[in-house]
Parts: C-alpha cells; sequence; structure tokens
C-alpha cells in the first residue's frame, strides 16, 4: 500500500522532471557564447590554483627536508647508546642525556594522570551533566581559548601557583602540573567529541535495562569513546613532552647531576636540555652536535606517540 | 480501578498493566489521547496502527523511557502490578529492570557477546564469574542464540548477523528476569527467516513472559498476539481478541486499516 502510492508519486515527480528539462532546452537561460569563455577562464583558474597549491606543500616539505638534513647531518657520530645513557657531562665527548629523558618520563608521569582525570572528568561533566547550554558554551569557548593561550603565559602561572604559592619550587610536580594545564584543552575537547560521537541508541540500551545515568556513562558512554579519549592523550603528551618556554619560566635547570627519584625532586628534560646547548654553542661548539642529537631523539618520542595516536584511531575503528 | 466499565476489553483476566486516562504531550502535541485499556500477564499484546499514531510512545511510556525526550508530559496514570509507575513508589531503574525492550534496529554494545548479555546483572552487582557465565548461558538459550554463539561468546557482538544481533538484545533483556518485555517493530530490520526465528521465539518465551509487541505486519500481529489494540492518531480505537480484531472488527476505521484501505 505504502510502497504503491510512493511509487506512484516516485513516478510523477520523474515525470515532471523529464517535462521540466525539455522545457529548459526550448528556453535556454545561458549566452552559449559568453559561458563557454566564463568557463574556459574557470578552467584556466583551476589549473594555475593546482599548481599554486602544490608548491605550497613542496614548499612546507623543502623547509622540513632541509631541517632535517642540518639536524641529523649534525647528530651524525654523537647519537649513540652512550650518549642515550651517559650522564651530563661539561666535556662534549662524554655527555649523555639520560638524565633528561628519566626527567622527561617522570613529567609525563604526572601530567598522564593529570590530564586524563581532569580532562575525562570535565568532558563528562559538559556532554552529559551540564543542562544550562549558557554555562555550557561559556566554559567550551574558555578551554578552546585555553588551547591558544602561548605556553610563556602557562609558564608564568605555574610559577606563581605552583612554584611559589604552593611552594613546589622547580620540582617534578610544579613541571607536571604546569604542562598538565597546557595539554589538558587537547584532553577536554578529544573527550567531548568521542563522548559526543557515543550513538544514543547504546544509551538508550542501558537505560531501558534499568542503569543509572552513572553506570551507563562508566560501562557505556566512556568504553565506547575510549580510543578517542586516549588519542587525546596521547596527543597531549606529545604535545608537552617537547615544551621549553614554561619550564624556562619556572626555572628548571639543566645541570641536574642526580636523576630524580620522586615527584618532589628537581629535574631536567629533553626540550631544556637542547634549549641550554643550544644556548651554550657559543662557548663549545660542540654543544651544537649534542643539541641536534637530543632532538633527533626527541622527534622520534613525537614520531613515535602521534603514530601511536593514529594506529589507535584506526584499530577501533567505529563499528556500530 | 476508575472507570472498569469503560475499558475496552475483554473482562475476568489478570492485567498487569492498568492504563487510566493516558494523555502525553510532546512539547504542545498531545500524542496519546485519553488512553484507558489494561494489559494482561502472560499474553502476547500486539499494538497496530498507521505510521505516527503514537505506538512507540506508547510502548516507551509503559517503561518510563519516553522521559528521555525533553519536553515530555504525561497526565493520567499507569498502574504495574497496582503500582503508579509516575508514582514516587516505583524507581525508573526499578520499573526498568522488571520491564525489559527490545528495540528496532538491534543496538548491542560494541562489547563481546557474553559482556552484551551480562550487562544487566553486572549493574546489578553480580560480578561472580560461574553465576554471569551461567546467566549468559541460560538467556541466551532462551533467546534461541545459543547453539550460534557458543563458541564465540568473547566475539565482538557486531560480528553477528542482523537477526542474531536482534536475538542477543532479547537475551540481553531476558538476563535481568524482566516480567515485561516491549518490542517495538523488533523485526522491521529483518530478512523473513531472520523474523520468522525471533516469532517462533516469541512464542516460546510467551508462557513466561508479559509482551507487548508493535508491528506493522498485520500477519505478525495476527500470528503471534492474543490480544490486538488498534491505535489512531494517538487514540485507542479497538483493542481485543486477535482473532476478533483480525475477524469481525467492531469499528469501521479498524477494518479499513487491517483490510490496507488505509495507512
Ligand atoms: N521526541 C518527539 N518530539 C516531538 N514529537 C514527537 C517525538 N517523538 C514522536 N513525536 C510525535 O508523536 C507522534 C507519535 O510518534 P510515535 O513515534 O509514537 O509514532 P509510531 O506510531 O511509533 O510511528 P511509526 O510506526 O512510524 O514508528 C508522531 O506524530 C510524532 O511526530
Ligand atoms: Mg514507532
Amino acid at each position: 500500500m505504502n510502497v504503491e502510492t510512493s511509487m506512484k508519486s516516485f513516478q510523477q515527480q520523474k515525470a515532471n522532471h523529464i517535462n521540466n528539462t525539455s522545457s529548459a532546452k526550448t528556453k535556454s537561460y545561458f549566452e552559449s557564447e559568453q559561458a563557454k569563455d566564463r568557463l574556459a577562464r574557470r578552467i584556466l583558474l583551476d589549473r594555475v590554483l593546482q599548481k599554486v597549491f602544490f608548491l605550497s606543500t613542496i614548499f612546507a616539505l623543502l623547509v622540513l627536508g632541509i631541517l632535517l638534513q642540518r639536524i641529523i647531518g649534525n647528530s651524525i657520530g654523537w647519537l649513540n647508546l652512550d650518549f642515550l645513557t651517559g650522564r651530563l657531562s661539561i666535556n662534549p665527548d662524554k655527555a649523555g642525556i639520560s638524565g633528561a629523558i628519566i626527567g622527561s618520563l617522570w613529567l609525563m608521569s604526572v601530567v598522564i594522570p593529570v590530564t586524563l582525570v581532569l580532562g575525562v572528568s570535565t568532558a563528562i561533566y559538559l556532554e552529559e551533566y551540564a543542562k544550562n547550554p549558557k554555562l555550557k558554551n561559556l566554559i567550551n569557548t574558555n578551554i578552546s581559548n585555553l588551547a591558544g593561550v602561548p605556553s610563556v603565559i602557562f609558564g608564568l602561572l605555574g610559577l606563581t601557583v605552583f612554584g611559589r604559592l604552593l611552594g613546589l619550587g622547580s620540582s617534578v610536580l610544579a613541571g607536571g602540573l604546569t604542562l598538565s594545564l597546557l595539554g589538558l584543552p587537547i584532553v577536554v575537547v578529544s573527550s567531548q567529541e568521542a563522548i559526543r560521537a557515543v550513538p544514543g541508541f547504546l544509551r538508550e540500551a542501558s537505560y531501558a535495562m534499568g542503569a543509572t545515568k552513572w553506570a551507563t556513562i562508566r560501562r557505556v558512554v566512556v568504553p565506547t569513546a575510549l580510543p578517542g579519549i586516549l588519542t587525546g592523550a596521547i596527543l597531549a603528551v606529545s604535545r608537552t613532552i617537547g615544551e621549553t618556554a614554561p619550564l624556562v619560566v619556572l626555572g628548571i635547570p639543566t645541570l641536574i647531576l642526580k636523576s630524580p627519584q620522586g615527584v618532589m625532586d628537581d629535574f631536567t628534560t629533553l626540550p631544556i636540555q637542547i634549549y641550554y646547548w643550544t644556548l651554550d654553542t657559543v662557548l663549545t661548539r660542540e654543544y651544537a652536535n649534542l643539541a641536534a642529537a637530543t632532538i633527533v631523539v626527541l622527534m622520534v618520542v613525537l614520531l613515535t606517540l602521534n603514530a601511536s595516536a593514529i594506529i589507535i584511531r584506526n584499530k577501533f575503528q567505529r563499528r556500530y | 480501578m476508575l472507570n472498569q466499565e469503560k475499558r475496552k476489553q475483554p473482562q475476568g483476566e489478570n492485567s498487569i498493566y492498568k492504563v487510566s486516562h493516558l494523555n502525553l504531550w510532546y512539547g504542545d502535541f498531545l500524542a496519546l489521547n485519553d488512553l484507558t485499556f489494561d494489559i494482561q500477564e502472560k499474553e502476547v499484546t500486539a499494538i497496530i496502527g498507521p505510521s505516527g499514531c503514537g505506538k512507540s510512545t506508547f510502548i516507551k511510556t509503559l517503561n518510563r523511557m519516553v522521559e528521555l525526550n525533553t519536553n515530555v508530559r504525561t497526565e493520567g496514570e499507569i498502574l504495574y502490578h497496582d503500582e503508579n509507575i509516575f508514582g514516587d513508589a516505583i524507581k525508573v531503574e526499578t520499573l526498568r529492570t522488571q520491564v525489559g525492550m527490545v528495540f528496532q534496529k538491534p543496538n548491542p554494545f560494541p562489547k563481546s557477546v557474553f559482556e552484551n548479555v551480562v550487562y544487566g546483572p553486572r549493574i546489578h552487582g553480580i560480578n561472580d564469574k560461574n553465576k554471569l557465565m551461567e546467566i549468559a548461558e541460560i538467556s541466551l538459550t532462551n533467546a534461541a542464540l545459543w547453539d550460534e554463539v557458543k563458541d564465540r561468546l568473547h566475539k565482538n557482538a557486531y560480528d553477528l548477523s542482523g537477526g542474531q544481533q536482534q536475538r542477543l538484545c532479547i537475551a540481553r533483556s531476558l538476563a535481568t528476569e524482566p516480567d515485561v518485555l516491549l518490542m517495538d517493530e523488533p523485526t522491521s530490520a529483518l530478512d523473513p527467516i531472520a523474523t520468522y526465528k525471533i516469532e517462533e521465539l516469541i512464542d516460546q518465551i510467551k508462557k513466561d513472559y508479559t509482551i507487548v509487541i508493535v508491528t506493522h505486519s498485520m500477519q505478525q500481529a495476527s500470528r503471534i498476539s492474543d490480544k490486538t489494540a488498534f491505535f489512531l492518531m494517538g487514540e485507542l480505537i479497538e483493542y481485543d481478541k486477535t482473532e476478533k480484531i483480525f475477524s469481525s472488527p467492531a469499528d469501521q476505521r479498524t477494518e479499513d486499516y487491517i483490510t490496507g484501505r488505509f495507512g
């Protein structure tokens, strides 16, 4: 019955359509010469733009290529196992970055749990609980603005609040909390997106079985959103692990002779190490090579992190 | 209790739901208009009617899922085991545990078959592995799915076919040991064979459950249901034994609908 009527109306529409096109033929809307002319110009524009875009891409790649070539070139002969496992030294031939690697790891051991807990909780609140759309909008706008604040500003905030007010000085905890602020917007936004993408019918299924809101969030929403949340967390780590400015503001030193043993110890990180070695190149030329070698290490870490984010995202492609 | 005489139904049976003067609005739109009828325990009640007449709205009201929509307002009462479901005495979570629901589109969780089935028991605090396995086996067996999935309990539920997914959703509902099973066009997304399997399944479990099923298929309603309610534009037009509705309906509009003269 339904099908029949809809078939009929479909055929009617088709008939109308045919009528329309045939009448369009008799009464043309286009001055055909002019139209041809314009078309030719559009095709030309198309070709030109294609070249322009291609050249822009090549330019970016070229810059990257030169950068890589110089850095890798400088690091050859310096980047080896001794360099990775050695302690810091004034003598370039003996200097190693084990302290900076351990420091960076310690830093992330603060950043990852803090951004995950705060970020996911915020996202859950905003997506699942916040009722007032105005308040929600306000918070969302603030978070996006936070993502755009220069990292030095976070350094100042960290110095005032964590370093001085809470008396954490230049410890792992002070640095970790400061960088967490930087990573937080990334985790919040990606978790929000992941939570929003959880289809309503899954929530419905849960509610229909007598689940409370919290049970639904814990057992359905968050697990389903987990790949997106993890991707965000990894991106937050890769954003913060390369940060220098906020740590410089916090007064993170480079010459730490003892590796940190806990979150209250002083520490140094890979980017800080790069920063000071680059500064000191005027004193000792070989420091440039050490900096380059450290950059290579940092880049490998970053590429691995980003690649794993992509792998997680693809592996857990939505199936529902 | 009130208006017993007005209830359009055969008398003298156990009613699990007593619907009295139920009105429901989406915003200003009156979607259910003064419904009054009883639903009998351990029977299959079919709800039929043209698209948009309020069938889904009605069965979603029976477990209060309709309230997940914003701007929904209800009036009147629905007694479930003589308790008003809109009252404070019943928590929605409790109601929904006793009144399971199967949706039009199969909606398993993106988890393993096993985790899907034991979802309900888990949220109600059962964590013992053996106990959960037992529940899973019983529920899947009752949903006529056990033999097909017993070797892939820990595979993702989305690896199953559509019909299997729908039976999994039924198993998932059964696992909370409900009294009532609400089904909103449970076979409309399925092919005839999968549909047949679900109908057969309904036939097997109906001795233990009260089933309310929305369907667009007259054949399905007449095959599986004991009672049939015909809705039109939010109103209950006719409600009677299924044979009666399909052989000699009292209302002209019912006859027009079931003979395909409109809808
Ligand atoms: N969330 C909503 N907000 C506003 N109006 C709604 C909402 N849901 C349903 N309606 C309206 O209520 C009426 C009944 O809808 P309902 O989904 O119950 O119909 P139905 O009988 O299940 O139809 P179908 O056979 O197409 O599934 C329709 O007119 C519909 O437009
Ligand atoms: Mg419907």
